[in-house]
């Protein structure tokens, strides 16, 4: 414990595992704590023991729910997109050989009280009642625009400047009605409100083009993929990572303190009566409760089911958005469901999670309209979680510290932390193009 | 696996035991042929793979090393996760990580898979003449726990590959851990990208 190391890395949810596998890869020294004593902090997947202890004060878990191991439940669950930054990242550090994946089966989007699968396909889009016919034909063009729309070809902008017009613009141009502007939005591009309409349309477009790449990656219902065993497995992998190219795990070290310097500076970190020094220290906001702040909040609701979510063609897996403009809301809600059949809960059993952006003093009854979608709930475990950002940058105080985790139901904002952390302490941009397995075979 | 002699079943063998006692020198012995007097935790390699033919059947071991994550007893559940075999390894010469090769064994019992093959590897057997463990006491604690024992030598090479080909011996036939339906593989590939959509 008392030696030096580049790096100390404290927490091991999601984002610090990533930073942590992606920094030994570097060469550098790591050394990785978790004051927990498990892997995943507030990313982890828990059995019914833990699951119980943090909800239910360590009440005994009813037997009929089956095997404590048989459960490992999300507390912030997300899907993966499958041509996301995860994934690449994931296959950029060949990471995935840990893992195994299971593509999500069904896309959903709730309008005028009903629920309608996201069409996956040309076929589905005509046959589905979410658009009528003339209203699919415009949609139709524009969604030959976004696919055609290439950054680096001028010719395929069509004179649009899209730094520029705004995605409401966008829309106009190809007289977009209100109902088919929210379902694009929302469903496709996952923008959570709609304060995207009035800025540049380029981000927007761009979300649309990795929704629609996602599903044509593995050809399934939904763009969406999901680790077997939970998405607990994602920090343990990178953890492994870390380890692999030299970094020292540590589990179970309640009392880490980080240690600054008279300037302030991170220069170490205390635990069990010693220090382990170090030139600057990454981490998640519980470890540096001083140097952050709120920024929002949200309220997630994970339900324990004995049969799949209603009108979702008894999938396995699902996802379910709704839309703010449907419920009066700022914010969208989302529903996200697995099962038994992801290594995730006992035989027959499936999990769905309801959450949203909290906007009002009594967040779990703003989680009506998803818990309405379930049908009947034998298990529901609710949860109020801060969501903190830090207050600098890390560049004076040596002190790199993450987001908390959104809302969001794919791990695209994890990611754009996890890429700006990683320029914020090495100064580099990390590359995440795939390498190209002809190049490397044909040598 | 039945009716495919071709395909080699896959097996994941995972290594356990205390920070010292051989288990990277084991693998790298086994996969590579190689030895190391002053062997540098492992950097980069802790996941091998190596096929070896017993019988009429084949089988990919791919073989994780703890990549030093049992120095603070700080290995993940995947780590276990899905193994269809283990070897728990001592060194010969040290009482201490004999003790703690029987609570690592006690690990894998917690993990609740009767499948599993276990093996005790009793390592450093060219070092006999600092020998604190005879060899009847660790086989008959090995009998008593449904491990097969055997002492080998990672520098001589003694024993190393007859370990892993009796584990490949005991597997059972039919591959441990089946793929699931559904279950995808991620690569650099873009699997379906030549199927292109024009709507949502
Ligand atoms: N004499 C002798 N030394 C060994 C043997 N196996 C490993 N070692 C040495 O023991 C030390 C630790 O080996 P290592 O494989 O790193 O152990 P690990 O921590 O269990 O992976 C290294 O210096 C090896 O060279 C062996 O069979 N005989
Ligand atoms: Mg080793």
């Amino acid at each position: 414990m008392n030696e030096e190391y580049d790096v100390i890395v404290l927490g091991t949810g999601l984002k610090e595992c990533i930073i942590s596998g992606l920094l030994s890869v570097d060469g550098l020294k790591v050394l990785h704590m978790d004051r927990n004593g498990y892997y995943g902090g507030e990313s982890a997947s828990l059995n019914l023991t833990q699951l119980y202890e943090q909800f239910r004060g360590g009440a005994e878990p009813p037997k009929e729910l089956g095997a404590n191991r048989d459960f490992n439940v999300d507390l912030v669950p997300k899907f993966m997109m499958a041509n996301g930054k995860l994934v690449k990242a994931l296959v950029h550090t060949d990471v995935t050989k840990y893992l195994e994946f299971k593509a999500v089966d069904g896309s959903y989007v709730f309008k005028q009280q009903k629920i309608f699968k996201v069409p996956s396909n040309d076929a589905e889009a005509l046959k589905s009642p979410l658009m009528g016919l003339f209203e699919k034909r415009r949609a139709r063009s524009f969604f030959i625009y976004v696919q055609d729309y290439e950054l680096d070809e001028p010719k395929t902008h069509k004179g649009h400047d899209l730094t520029k017009m705004t995605m409401a613009e966008l829309f106009k141009k190809f007289g977009l009605e209100e109902g088919t502007i929210d379902f694009i939005g929302h469903a496709l591009a996952l923008h959570r409100d709609d304060s995207y309409l009035a800025q540049p349309a380029l981000p927007t477009v761009m979300a649309i083009k990795l929704y629609k790449d996602s599903m044509a990656r593995f050809d399934t219902g939904s763009p969406y993929i999901y680790p077997l065993y939970g998405l607990g497995e994602l920090p343990q992998a990178f953890a492994r990572l870390s380890a692999v190219y030299g970094g020292t795990y540590m589990l179970n070290t309640p009392d880490a303190e980080v240690v600054y310097d008279e300037a302030g500076v991170a220069c170490g970190v205390s635990h069990g009566g010693q220090t382990a020094k170090c030139k600057m220290v990454v981490g998640d906001p519980g470890y540096f409760p001083e140097k952050v702040k709120k920024v929002s909040q949200v309220v997630r609701a994970i339900c324990f089911m004995d049969h799949p979510i209603p009108n979702t063609s008894d999938s396995y897996s699902a996802q379910i958005i709704l839309p703010q403009k449907q419920l009066n809301r700022q914010s969208d809600i989302y529903v996200l469901s697995c099962s038994f059949a992801h290594n995730v809960a006992g035989k027959n059993t499936w999990i769905a999670s309801v959450c949203t952006t909290v906007e009002t003093s009594d967040p779990e009854s703003e989680l009506g309209p998803g818990l309405a979608l379930l049908g009947s709930i034998k298990e529901k475990f609710v949860k109020v979680s801060d969501v903190f950002a830090p207050k600098e940058d890390g560049q004076t105080d040596k002190c790199f510290i993450s987001c908390g985790y959104d809302a969001t139901t794919h791990f695209e904002t994890t990611m754009v932390d996890v890429l700006d952390m990683y320029t914020r302490i090495t100064g580099k941009v990390l590359d995440l193009t795939e390498k190209d397995p002809s190049q490397i075979e044909g040598q | 696996m039945a009716g495919n002699p071709s395909a080699p079943m896959q097996a994941k063998l995972v290594l356990l035991g205390d920070m010292g006692t051989g288990k990277s020198s084991l693998v790298l012995r086994f996969v590579k042929g190689q030895f190391f007097e002053y062997q540098e935790s492992t950097i980069g390699a802790a996941f091998l793979t190596q096929t070896v033919s017993v019988n009429d059947t084949t089988v990919k071991f791919e073989i994780w090393d703890t990549a030093g994550q049992e120095r603070y007893h700080s290995l993940a559940p995947m780590y276990y996760r899905g193994a269809a075999a283990a070897i728990v390894v001592y060194d010969i010469t040290s009482t201490d990580s004999f003790n703690r090769a029987k609570s690592w064994v006690r690990e894998l019992q917690r993990q609740g898979n009767p499948a599993l093959v276990m093996a005790l590897a009793g390592n450093k057997s060219d070092k006999s003449d600092e020998r604190k463990i005879p060899a009847e006491e660790a086989s008959a604690y090995a009998d008593e726990n449904g491990l097969f024992f055997m002492e080998t030598s990672a520098k001589t090479a003694a024993n190393v590959n007859e370990l892993f080909y009796e584990i490949a011996r005991k597997l059972p036939k039919a591959a441990p851990t089946p793929a699931p339906a559904g279950g995808i593989v991620l690569n650099n590939q873009q699997n379906a990208q030549k199927k292109k959509s024009t709507c949502c």
